[in-house]
């Protein structure tokens, strides 16, 4: 495949880019593969890269229903951050962070990770202490967290509004390595860095059933065939209790509609990620000048992907509060996604009653941040067949043991 | 030139003029204008410039779809960036600057990336910047974020307001054109409540631009007699420059008002959101005409034909002297005819179709101009204007034919039904050949919650374009969201011949021209870019979106959305209807935050919930802290003192004297019935039902997971009534908690909760001298033999009816008293005169927290964070060992929670006196698997004790309460650690001997 | 926004006057229980993309907590009775599988 560079834009510009390549191939599925990865997001496509590149499983196909990229991770506010409380989040957050530093460089393709820094703001004391136990568990974490003050806050954040009335800032939760990536150029780039190592990436491809032999996989039924495999990964976030129905297991998930929504674009204006969790809302600026702005979840099961217009309300009446000056600006587009969340929140990346499928779900409202981390995480899941360290801890057997990985105990909540 | 005509514009009135500005110059317009309209009169085609390639814009359309005539209107505190020129209505002095170009708009630097537009093609980005790795984010992406974006920022707080209001129909009409009047006319007459929005300021839509005819009278004859019979039915309501936004589920639609937006600084509210519930929708809203692709076909000047015709009849306005019509259908050739009506010249009318042979191109041969068929425009000259078109054969390849000069080009590719509200809940569309449009598929319209049709499309929103099937449609679905009616009124207008689908223009465009041939004007993507997306892979329709950005400007690909559609398809060898659309979402047009935020901002952002006390508090110093939507003092200040000072001598004159708290903020619940005691042992870890009528018992809560979720004293009020008094936070929760086990779990059950929290004001009085104040107030024994600890009373206290609870959260004499809501300022003013002589002062909630933890009593939310059990907090004596079940015992019996070696609640002494740093953590040794260092413990509550002059904590340490005097090791942020001893976590008073006075 | 009607005091309650509860119809598991028991009370809920039953409070309304029958996939609401039930009314459970034949019932 050829590289990605200024000198092939310049080579292509000569010929009326008539010249460039398919970004990945789109072939007819094979009789069977040693891994099949349902679900063709950013976290199917991450773990079939990392099974590539870590360990050389390269006939790997990866199926998807419709579009490769076309849920969740075409649809999320695209913050990256790691700034978790828990050690296990902690680790596969900050091993997250850090491949999407180079990532553009690894799948030479530009996913425009822009390590912007991110501020959780404070503005209740017992915010202030939950953010002062973060920084104190980041710092021994690895993950570089600091403690700042509002007239630093200010500072970072000109447009901001530090005085209240009702909820004046306190200080911040600042981690200067989050940011924002471009969401649908995740999903791109690896799809064609696995279209590059051989891998079949299967779209309008439906899972209607697994198959299997004496509690093993032997593979699924798609509305293109049979195709057979030697190991499952199921990696469909919103719909993740679907398919596990069909693997004939039930997962401790369920599925609710989270919505999001951005401005007009205007001129640059802010420069950082802001999270303000006490009044319930968070905004970035996109490169392309859109504010865009995450709004909360339904709590009933919803697989609309469209949700309540009074979360939005909700939202937009915070961050008003927060940064008075988008009052005027305008609500371009709003629109939901279908999260699954678990009994405490955190994933799930486990072995499942099945001895050779393994499941990857309940990111709830924080995947796309995760992506590469997960991916890493759950391709070594999936070829040695055995948790590593960075999924140990987020096995579905968590639950029946009570030994929960539990975020909403800081003040923070999941994004 | 574009200028403005001596006669006609049925909407301008020519004796009411308005002054105003745009990019600081002068200009003149008429009451009823646009600003398009306006700025058009005043020869002002340049009005922007795009988002990419800075190319110059001018206005192409004159309604919500136009995509290029964006300005920051007004200054300062009323900026309103992105504002669309073709929607806002004149008005005297109002001020427009044009967007996206520096220096200025006939000379911006930003151009250069139109020389350099080969070297950016759809989705460059993605496989540029890739080196050096810091580039990106320090002089790549500033770069990119600098040259986008369009509008201002703004800078300051609003200056206006918006205000929301909440309507209820059975019938929703959206669309104030002939079809929306004759569908509400229809449901009026049936006696439904009706309401009907239109979003610009006039009603009757295209039809009387059109020279419709209804029941033999001119359509805006029609019109006035509708809508005069309309504001005569009371149960219907009509709104004008009320946008139908967006559908939700279940019949919710906003509606946006555009209040006072032509009438800035009035007083009256911005704009008005409209919540609606509707039975039944009717989306009359209208079609949209599409431009054509041809190369050249952005330059300032090229415009949509139906736009052409708006500004000549409606605001008399000449787009030029010379206008070429370029064309796949007869309905362009009305533009053509009204330009020649309006004594312009109209050179040539290209028809991309062999035949042009309907009813409207012989009258406008018959008018004398010239008709061309299988013609089209191989390229549009010039540059911040049209100087003249070259035409070849649509059937070509752009060979040149021939050149004639115009100023302005009026294009029309057909048009498309406005299916947004139809689609906004899941309606689902139809591909119609002969339109060449997406229409509604009534088989399948979005639900309502009795699984009926939401909405129903009405007109030409419904893909019956022609005038006569417009009204006819209308009035059925009018009929099918209320009853039948008789007969539909006839309307009347020239026939016409079937359009042809052009989606290039020739059709063998070489990509020389297809790189010049505009699909989105905004966002600068061309028929080329999409071809490159298709031949890359983004074969999807939201690929190709994402990809190039076709669509994802802010006239969300209203006009640009079935063009590249078809263009892709075509790049795919695919049917259109195979490659689908893209997502319609809400809004229909973008909606100002402020009017989605409404009242809601500054001190009523929230709803503010205050105690009785809450004026008194704010008089005398209160340091406000939100408590959930309470606001409690955290101390109060007193001279110049700082919070921490305030807080200490607070401490320290409730151990020396006597301090006053404003409880009243505690969660009180009453539990009563046959069941309540019995109900009490299943909520609460320990046994409630054997409480003694007049005593009080400290309890826990934990949810079925076996945490701890708060925790409280409970009184025996009388043989069948308990009252629970929960944490500040916990009231609402708690009571919630309670009835959804009573009614779904034990409904058998006979037991009745109230919350009553807000009733009563609660007053702590505490320390050594507190009883001594309640004596001087007189009127009750409160003495150490009549109300021992941990004992209630009701008697009348200093004249006021108050419940007293002898219980204490400080180690001091304690009291707090219940005093009806309304009573308790006046008892509290009652309390300080009382107490004056003993030194009685306030206190706030930070004194509050070193108190208890000077006794090492825990605080749900610092000791506790949803993971903590009562065990680990050494509460096992709160916990019956006897009963068989209470809520949590199950989950509290899982492995992790029933392991010994878990973290512990203990006391925590620095050795160096100092105060441990909030949230820091005790390490161990060495690193886990992941690298992260081991750790062994965390501190929960770490304060300064002014009573024993040292720092004090509390926390959860593994193994913690069989490990006394063993020293952890806190590090600090920033380097350095603190060392602290394990000891018992009671620092005051271990014996009690305070409290038991 | 949904509307779903109170069964007790018959408003049509807008989705801002109601509090939702997940599944309905749970069986409560205490001391004594298995794990397996256990787990699959507090955790392993129903998640279908198709008809569900569910829990709604009339929270600023009656208080009331009532039982709804819902799809998951399209909003639309087939029923709403209170929650002194185990189970789901027998004419709800045939209303329902008028409206979607393919609906394997309820288990």
């Amino acid at each position: 495949m050829k590289r990605y560079s200024v000198f092939a834009i310049a080579r292509e510009a000569l010929r009326h880019h008539t010249g460039w390549e398919r970004a990945w191939a789109s072939p007819l599925p094979k009789k069977s593969y040693d891994v099949i990865v349902v679900g063709a997001g950013g976290h199917g496509l991450a773990t079939a890269y990392y099974l590539g590149k870590n360990f050389g499983i390269t006939n790997v196909a990866v199926i998807e229903k419709g579009w490769l990229g076309g849920g969740n991770t075409g649809r999320n506010t695209t913050i990256i951050r790691s700034n978790y409380l828990q050690d296990p989040s902690a680790a596969i957050y900050e091993k997250a962070r850090s491949l999407y530093e180079t990532l553009s460089q690894e799948l030479n393709y530009n996913v425009m990770f822009s390590p912007r820094g991110l501020l959780m703001l404070a503005q209740t004391h017992h915010e202030v202490r939950g953010y002062l136990r973060t920084v104190h568990a980041n710092t021994l974490q690895g993950v570089v967290t600091e403690w700042i003050g509002p007239e630093q806050v200010k500072k970072l954040v000109p447009i901001i509004n530090i005085d209240g009335p009702r909820y004046p800032v306190l200080g911040a939760l600042y981690q200067a390595r989050g940011g924002t990536a471009r969401h649908d150029a995740v999903a791109w780039g690896y799809a064609r860095a696995c279209s590059e190592m051989g891998m079949h990436i299967i779209q309008q491809c439906e899972v209607k059933g697994v198959t299997q032999e004496n509690g093993v996989v032997t593979g699924v039924e798609t509305t293109k065939g049979h195709i057979g495999t030697k190991k499952l990964a199921i990696v469909v976030a919103g719909h993740s209790g679907q398919v596990a129905e069909m693997a004939g297991f039930r997962l401790p998930v369920e599925a609710v509609a989270l919505q999001a929504l951005v401005s007009e674009p205007i001129k640059p204006c802010m420069d950082v990620v802001v999270m303000a969790n006490t009044v319930h809302g968070y905004m970035s600026q996109s490169d392309k000048g859109e504010m865009v702005i995450g709004g909360g979840t339904d709590s009933f099961n919803n697989y609309t992907q469209r949700g309540s217009f009074h979360h939005i309300e909700e939202t937009l009446r915070a961050l008003i509060e927060t940064f008075p000056m988008i009052s005027r600006l305008k609500m371009l587009r709003q629109w939901g996604g279908i999260v699954d969340m678990t009994g405490d929140r955190s994933p799930i990346l486990s072995k499942t009653p099945l001895g050779n499928c393994f499941i990857n779900c309940g990111w709830g409202t924080g995947g796309f941040k995760a992506i590469p981390g997960s991916g890493w995480a759950m391709a070594e899941l999936v070829a040695t067949g055995q948790p590593g360290p960075l999924t140990a801890a987020f096995g579905m057997e968590r639950f029946r043991e009570g030994r929960f990985i539990d975020e909403s105990v800081a003040a923070g909540v999941a994004h | 030139m574009s200028a403005r005509l001596a006669k006609g514009g049925r909407l301008i009135d020519r004796s009411k003029a308005h002054r105003f500005t745009f990019n600081c110059k002068w200009m003149r317009g008429f009451e009823g204008d646009t600003l398009s309209a306006a700025l058009l009169a005043n020869d002002q085609m340049l009005v922007g410039r795009s988002f990419k390639y800075h190319r110059p814009r001018g206005i192409v359309a004159s309604g919500p779809e136009e995509p290029n005539g964006l300005v920051n209107l007004g200054k300062g505190d009323r900026l309103e960036p992105n504002q669309r020129t073709t929607t806002t209505e004149l008005f005297d002095g109002l001020t427009a600057e044009s967007q996206n170009h520096w220096p200025s708009l006939e000379n911006d630097i930003g151009v250069v990336n139109n020389y350099a537009a080969r070297f950016l093609p759809a989705g460059f980005y993605y496989k540029t910047f890739l080196q050096p790795r810091a580039a990106w984010k320090h002089v790549f992406e500033p770069i990119v974020r600098h040259s986008a974006g369009l509008g201002k920022a703004p800078k300051d707080r609003d200056a206006d307001r918006y205000e929301q209001a909440y309507a209820f129909c059975d019938v929703l009409v959206i669309g104030g054109g002939v079809a929306g009047l004759q569908a509400a006319l229809v449901a009026g007459r049936s006696g439904a409540r009706v309401m009907l929005l239109e979003q610009t300021g006039h009603w009757g839509g295209r039809a009387p631009v059109d020279g419709v005819e209804i029941d033999g009278q001119p359509a805006d004859a029609w019109v006035k007699t509708t809508v005069q019979a309309l504001e005569a039915m009371e149960n219907v309501t009509l709104r004008k420059r009320c946008m139908g936004a967006g559908v939700y589920d279940h019949g919710y639609v906003l509606a946006d008002e555009k209040v006072a937006d032509h009438t800035p600084g009035d007083g009256r509210p911005k704009h008005r959101l409209w919540r609606i519930r509707a039975g039944r929708i009717i989306a009359a809203t209208g079609a949209i005409e599409r431009p054509l692709s041809f190369a050249g076909n952005d330059i300032p000047g090229v415009m949509l034909a139906a736009a052409v015709r708006d500004y000549v009849v409606n605001f008399a306005v000449s787009p030029g002297d010379r206008t070429v019509v370029v064309t796949n259908n007869d309905d362009a050739y009305r533009t053509a005819i009204a330009l020649h009506q309006a004594g312009l010249s109209v050179p040539v009318i290209l028809d991309a179709r062999l035949t042009a042979t309907g009813a409207l191109p012989e009258q406008a041969r018959k008018l004398g101009i010239r008709v061309e068929t299988n013609r089209a425009i191989a390229m549009v000259q010039g540059g911040k204007r049209v100087k003249r078109v070259s035409i070849c054969a649509q059937a070509g390849e752009g060979a040149v034919l021939e050149e004639i000069a115009c100023e302005a080009v009026a294009m029309s590719g057909g048009w498309s039904p406005v299916v947004h509200l139809w689609s906004h809940c899941g309606g689902k569309l139809i591909w119609d050949e002969a339109t060449a449009c997406f229409r509604p598929d009534a088989a399948r319209p979005p639900l309502n919650h009795d699984g009926s049709a939401m909405v129903i499309a009405a007109g030409a929103a419904n893909g019956a374009l022609p005038a006569a099937d417009t009204l006819a449609d209308a009035h059925r679905a009018g009929e099918a969201a209320s009853k039948p009616a008789g007969e539909a009124p006839k309307a009347t207008a020239a026939e016409e011949a079937p359009m042809e689908a052009v989606w290039l223009m020739p059709q063998g465009a070489p990509v020389k021209l297809r790189a010049k041939a505009w699909l989105d004007y905004q966002n600068d993507v061309k028929v080329s870019d999409v071809q490159l997306a298709a031949r890359e892979g983004y074969e999807s329709v939201e690929h190709t979106k994402r990809y190039t950005t076709l669509g994802m400007a802010t006239d969300q690909g209203k006009l640009s959305n079935i063009n590249g559609l078809a263009v892709l398809a075509d790049a795919l060898n695919e049917h259109i209807p195979q490659v689908g659309t893209t997502t319609f979402r809400p809004p229909y047009t973008p909606v100002t935050f402020g009017a989605l935020a409404g009242e809601a901002r500054g001190e009523i952002f929230q709803p503010l919930r205050r105690t009785p006390m809450h004026d008194w508090h704010d008089a005398h110093g209160a340091y406000w802290e939100p408590v959930g939507l309470w606001r409690r003092p955290y101390c109060y200040t007193q001279g110049g003192e700082s919070h921490e000072k305030s807080v200490h001598r607070e401490v320290l004159n409730v151990r020396n004297n006597v301090g006053l708290l404003d409880a009243s903020t505690l969660g009180k619940i009453i539990v009563k019935g046959p069941d309540a005691g019995r109900f009490l042992d299943m909520l609460y870890t320990g046994v409630m039902s054997t409480l003694p009528i007049g005593k009080c018992r400290y309890g826990l809560m934990c949810n079925e997971n076996g945490f701890l979720s708060d925790d409280g004293v409970v009184a025996r009020i009388d043989e069948d009534t308990w009252l629970c008094h929960t944490t500040s936070g916990g009231a609402d929760r708690i009571h919630a908690h309670m009835e959804d086990w009573l009614q779904c779990e034990w409904w058998d059950w006979q037991v009745w909760t109230a919350n009553v929290t807000e009733q009563y004001a609660q007053v702590a009085v505490v320390g050594p001298n507190a009883r001594k104040l309640l004596e001087k107030l007189g009127g009750m024994d409160v003495s150490k033999e009549t109300l021992p600890f941990m004992q209630w009373a009701d008697g009348m206290l200093g004249g006021f009816r108050a419940r007293v609870y002898r219980i204490s959260f400080s180690g001091e004499l304690s009291y707090e008293i219940a005093i009806p809501a309304s009573e308790g300022r006046a008892f509290w003013e009652a309390c300080l005169a009382a107490g004056a002589e003993f030194g009685v002062m306030p206190y706030g909630t930070e004194a509050l927290h070193v108190l208890r933890a000077e006794k090492g009593f825990i605080m749900i939310g610092d000791e506790t964070d949803g993971t903590v059990i009562p065990q680990d907090l050494g509460l096992g004596w709160a916990i019956s060992k006897k009963k068989a079940d209470y809520l949590g015992k199950r989950g509290q019996e899982r492995s992790f929670l029933a392991d010994p070696d878990r973290w512990k609640l203990v006391g925590l002494e620095t050795l160096d006196g100092s105060v441990i740093p909030d949230g820091a953590i005790a390490v161990a040794e060495g690193k886990n698997a992941n690298g992260q260092r081991n750790t062994q413990g965390r501190v929960t509550s770490s304060y300064h004790s002014p009573t024993l002059g040292k720092g004090i904590a509390m926390g959860l340490v593994l193994r913690g309460p069989d490990r006394m005097g063993e020293v952890l090791d806190f590090p600090k942020i920033g380097g350095g650690s603190v060392k602290a001893r394990i000891v018992d976590q009671v620092f005051y008073d271990k014996e009690g001997a305070k409290q038991n006075v | 926004m949904l509307i779903l009607e109170c069964p007790y005091c018959g408003v049509k309650a807008e989705e801002t006057e109601l509090s939702p509860g997940y599944e309905a119809h749970l069986k409560r598991y205490g001391p004594g229980a298995s794990d397996d028991e256990f787990e699959s009370y507090m955790f392993a809920r129903k998640n279908p993309k198709g008809v569900h039953f569910e829990r709604w409070r009339h929270v600023y309304g009656c208080g009331k907590w009532f039982l709804a029958a819902r799809c998951t996939a399209t909003l639309e609401v087939f029923g709403t009775y209170p929650a002194q039930t185990s189970a789901p009314p027998p004419d709800l459970i045939e209303a329902i599988k008028a409206k979607r034949p393919g609906w394997e019932g309820y288990k």
